[in-house]
């Protein structure tokens, strides 16, 4: 429809207007001096083409004039110029730019064309903006015309094409143009030539300009679809629509008389209640449905009720139609294209969406091995349940957010973060050992308990010192944005640097664990205290460390997971129980077990996340159902502990 | 001679008698007017507790098993009585209000009316499956017991199946219930996602009844399901089975060598106790007025075994005062009467620092008095703990300490 516009208002245009090129701009506005002083929408389309196709090198600077209350006529002769405001009036230009002279305010007309006319001198502008010299401004024009693609703007673009010499923007315009083309061109070979021109191309541009082409409405006839109708299948009522929807087609089409709803019913026979009594059934009997479909019937054969259509009514309508979903594209040449073109783009789609979830589940895997390498070493080296681990991260972001309030360079107040970070959580984890934990070994469940009793009072803490609102822990501006391969495949920097982070300090426990005389020592006394002892190994020393260890390790986990969740009493506590499963799931004792685990559970999230992406509460569930009937299977976790190291 | 079983256990009669002084006694101060009806109504909530805090001792206390997801059972217990309450009450309001409209009510019109005003809140329109026995008291009482017990029969099977205990029983419990919360709430689950299940407090069919005669005869319902139970419960451990029972807890391995078959000990444990938590559930959230899917938060179940820990284990009386004393104390100061401590550059503020010092307190229970405040009671009967040189009763996780044990 727009198109058949567009070729009217060119004929118009061809008739009305002296052929282009043959005149100035000065002539063209001459020759329709009225029509431009009283510009409107309706009126001036042809006299703003004639313009802009005029060849004229002064055009584009009338039309910007005009546009930016730049042009005047001079009230005597009818004459127009480019008006600047000066002293005495207004300083005039003939249309080539060459100076004219001033003249007084009262003799000149400003013209002032609504917003309606300004918005097509902006069109017709863009052809000029597309060869700009200011590559910036040609890649505005792209921009705009990208984000509102016209038929109008295909043929300026194509023009501007042999013209370009940026070869980036050169590329952009070729793309834009085919994209244009697929959706605009009158000639529907030249549109699936365009489409399948692309290729498995994957990117959002095309998809949005390939979706529009396959857009369908449904619509009922009587019998076969309607002439030269392009349809995209059969629908069969109670299949592919509901009764109800199919019959509100043919009602709205007027093939079929209208409904009763139950409420209309209702109101119908209140209307015609007499002395309690309607359509020969008692007010007291209306409690069934059936009763009421009695009493409706009796009123219609009276005739004090319209007709409506009954269930077998409705049913008889719906069988005697069929029912089509019709692409408003016309040209199935077309439409089939694109059908075919989406195919293949689907395809690469869905190769590259499993990467981009792969990538993601790799970041959610990395979070939940940060948050458990803690517990690897307190739960699963040393065997002791804290479950005031949570709070160690928690106290490990809130350390992070005192230092920034100390150092608002943020580059350098994450570098302060980090070991501040690990030295606060190694203090309260040596205290806490000291205290609490050291006289419950071998008492897990009592261990249990007293933790979480430090769990609720550190958490009660941090709320009563630092509120209950977020608290802002902000990541240096080097680690905003993200990393896109192409418009599916992306990640954040601060997902990566996490991932990093996790690779580091797995490396940092195995080399503890594997080459220093402390892992040494750790080792054996986890496996046999007495032994150790004898062998002149302090116990008490090693476990102190080794818990101080693995809660410095929770409060540096709680800087970086600080960073991307907001800073809460509440932000260890959202992962401590994943944290256990990824421990227990992963295997108790084994640091490959704890990956192992937290890529399993990262991984198997984000794929049931993908199944229904609305719903991560949904994800989260199935995810720890899936964890308890997996540790029916494998007890001891993915990684299990075999022989003497099992200690069993 | 064998003494007679009341005789052996003094605490059983001690106990009954007490609470049928307690329900008397407040019988009597809320006809008097001395007790508010929201008073009223705490104690009955804290009587539902305590029951639940039994069950808990049976299951942690005497066989060994700290389950960290009873509270699960319990709310499901509050959600099926609150099913049948909401659809009760909201039916009796449709019906009333579509009389008004001049014709009587077809079932369609009341069916569809119950579904628009439940489930409006959450942007549906139909009644969802699992509302399909919430016309009936009958089968919804039913499900009370039926489905946290089959829950706790399958969940329990598969753990006690494949051996898993200790620590690692108590998070995979713990998961269950962050499934079920997680569950809950979501909007599509049926069950009006975070908006929870309201207005529990009223009674079909008994406007005419005010709050407060509704609230005492709550409370003597909470008070007799708390008896029976006790009376149940004792009766249980006094026998064989509660040997057994505690042989588990102390020595699972042992016991199994002897020829008993533990994981169905285990299991009928489980059940029980969890069907006897949706009971107190089922009790305590007409009371509450509300439920909502926060009240399955693992957290809710960690403060069952707190109660326990705190009223002392392996002893049903321990778990009653543990649960009567924390719970009432902690309505006390988060209520805000408790007056606040100026410390001259502080002021502590019980609202805010109640939690702190309920967590220390754990800790300090936990390290320095194994027996809770039951130990005073042993104390005061002359019972003295085994001299077993520091070892505890047994190589298992859950097995009593020896300060925790009773000679």
């Amino acid at each position: 429809m727009r198109r058949l516009i567009a070729c009217l208002l060119a004929a118009v245009a061809l008739c009305n207007i002296a052929p282009a090129n043959a005149e100035t701009a000065a002539e063209i506005l001459a020759a329709n001096g009225p029509l431009v002083e009283k510009a409107s929408r309706q009126t001036i389309a042809p006299v703003i083409d004639a313009l802009a196709n005029s060849g004229d090198p002064a055009a584009a600077a009338v039309l910007e004039a005009w546009a930016n209350k730049g042009l005047g006529v001079r009230k005597a002769d009818g004459v127009f110029f480019l008006i600047s405001p000066s002293p005495d009036g207004y300083a005039l230009q003939d249309l080539t730019g060459a100076d004219a002279g001033t003249a007084a305010k009262s003799d000149i007309t400003e013209l002032k064309p609504n917003a309606g006319v300004r918005g097509m001198i902006a069109t017709a502008l863009v052809q000029f903006t597309l060869s700009d010299p200011d590559p910036a401004k040609r890649r505005a024009a792209l921009d705009s015309i990208g984000q509102d693609p016209k038929f109008e703007a295909l043929a300026p673009l194509r023009a501007s094409i042999d013209t370009e010499d940026d070869p980036g923007l050169r590329a952009q315009k070729i793309r834009l143009e085919r994209l244009l083309t697929l959706r605009f061109d009158p000639d529907s070979m030249a549109r699936v030539a365009a489409i399948y021109g692309f290729g498995a191309d994957i990117g959002l541009d095309l998809r949005g300009a390939l979706n529009p082409i396959l857009a369908t409405k449904v619509i009922a006839a009587a019998g076969d679809a309607p002439e030269g109708a392009n349809v995209a299948r059969e629908l069969i009522p109670g299949r592919d629509l509901t009764d109800a929807a199919a019959y509100d087609l043919l009602v709205t089409a007027g093939l079929a008389p209208a409904r009763l709803t139950l409420g209309a019913q209702r109101e119908a026979l209140l209307a015609n209640m007499v002395n309690g009594v309607v359509g020969g059934v008692a007010l007291a009997d209306l409690d069934t449905q059936v009763a009421r479909d009695r009493a409706y019937t009796a009123l219609e054969v009276a005739g004090a009720v319209p007709v409506a259509a009954t269930d077998d009514e409705a049913a008889a309508a719906l069988a005697a139609h069929s029912f089509y979903d019709v692409y408003v594209e016309p040209d199935p040449a077309v439409t089939d294209a694109a059908k075919a073109e989406l195919k293949i783009i689907s395809r690469k789609l869905a190769a590259m969406q499993a990467a981009d979830l792969g990538l993601d589940a790799l970041s959610l895997a990395s979070i939940y091995f940060l948050a458990a390498i803690g517990l690897a070493i307190t739960f699963g080296v040393m065997g002791v349940i804290n479950m005031a681990h949570g709070e160690f991260i928690t106290m490990g972001a809130y350390t992070g957010y005192v230092v920034q309030l100390f150092i608002p360079n943020y580059t350098a107040s994450i570098i302060v973060a980090l070991p501040l970070a690990f030295a606060v959580t190694f203090l309260a984890g040596v205290a806490l050992e000291r205290l609490v934990i050291r006289h419950l070994y071998k008492r897990p469940l009592e261990t249990l308990l007293a933790t979480f009793g430090i769990s609720i009072a550190l958490q009660q803490i941090f709320k009563n010192v630092f509120g209950t609102q977020a608290r802002p822990l902000t990541s240096p501006a080097w680690l905003d944005g993200a990393l896109s391969f192409n418009d599916v495949v992306s990640i954040s920097y601060i997902r990566i640097a996490i991932f990093v982070l996790a690779l580091l300090f797995l490396g940092f426990f195995l080399w503890l664990m594997k080459r220093t005389r402390l892992g040494l020592e750790v080792r054996a006394v986890t496996q046999n205290p007495n032994m150790a002892a004898s062998m002149g190994i302090n116990p008490d020393r090693i476990n102190m460390l080794t818990f101080g260890i693995g809660s410095g390790i929770a409060g540096i986990a709680g800087v970086a997971i600080g960073l991307f969740a907001k800073v809460t009493s509440e932000l260890g506590s959202d992962y401590i129980v994943q944290s256990f499963m990824t421990v227990v799931v992963g295997g108790v004792g084994n640091i490959w077990g704890t990956l192992a685990g937290a890529t399993m559970i990262g991984g198997l999230q984000k794929v049931i996340e993908w199944f229904n992406p609305s719903n991560t509460l949904a994800a989260q569930t199935y995810m720890i159902l899936f964890i308890i009937l997996f540790i029916q299977f494998r007890p001891r976790g993915i990684i299990a502990l075999r022989g003497r190291a099992a200690g069993d | 001679m064998q003494k007679s079983y009341l005789m052996r256990t003094p605490s059983l009669l001690i106990f009954l008698a007490t609470l049928a002084l307690f329900t008397v006694f407040v019988t009597v101060a809320a006809d008097m007017g001395w007790m508010s009806t929201s008073f009223v109504k705490t104690l009955g909530k804290t009587l539902c507790l305590c029951l639940a805090a039994v069950a808990m001792d049976l299951v942690w206390g005497y066989a060994g098993i700290l389950s960290l997801g009873h509270m699960a059972f319990f709310a499901i217990g509050g959600y099926m009585i609150g099913m049948w309450l909401m659809y009760a009450r909201t039916e009796e309001i449709v019906v009333a209000s579509l009389m008004n409209g001049g014709l009587p009510a077809t079932p369609q019109e009341v069916q569809q009316g119950i579904a628009t005003q439940i489930f409006g809140v959450v942007g549906a329109s139909d009644l969802p499956t699992i509302w399909g026995f919430a016309h009936s008291l009958p089968l919804q009482l039913l499900l009370v017991v039926a489905l946290p017990g089959l829950l706790a029969l399958i969940f329990g099977w598969l753990a006690f199946r494949s051996r898993v205990t200790g620590v690692y029983l108590s998070i995979l419990t713990q998961a269950m219930t962050l499934a079920l919360s997680l569950y809950l709430f979501q909007n599509d689950s049926g069950l009006r996602g975070n908006n929870g299940l309201s207005g529990l407090q009223n009674l079909p069919g008994l406007d005419a009844v005010g709050q407060d005669r509704l609230s005492v005869w709550f409370f003597w319902a909470s008070a007799g399901a708390l008896g029976l139970t006790y009376l149940l419960l004792a009766w249980v451990v006094s026998g064989k089975f509660g040997s057994v029972i505690r042989a588990i807890r102390d020595d699972e391995a042992r016991v199994r060598f002897l020829g008993y078959s533990v994981e169905t000990y285990k299991l009928f444990v489980f059940t029980l106790t969890a069907v006897i938590v949706a009971i107190a559930g089922a009790l305590y959230y007409p009371q509450a007025g509300i439920i909502n899917p926060a009240e399955l938060a693992p957290i809710a179940s960690i403060y069952l075994a707190v109660w326990v820990a705190i009223g002392g284990r392996g002893r049903l009386y321990g778990a009653v005062i543990g649960a009567a004393v924390v719970s009432l104390l902690t309505t006390w100061f988060t209520g805000g009467r408790a007056p606040s401590i100026p410390l001259g550059f502080a002021t502590i503020n019980w609202v805010d620092w109640w939690q702190v010092l309920l967590g220390m307190s754990f800790v300090a229970v936990t390290l320095f008095a194994p027996k809770g405040i039951g130990g005073l009671f042993d104390a005061f009967a002359g019972l003295r703990t085994p001299d077993r040189k520091g070892a505890p009763l047994g190589p298992d996780d859950g097995s009593l300490q020896e300060q925790e044990a009773v000679e």
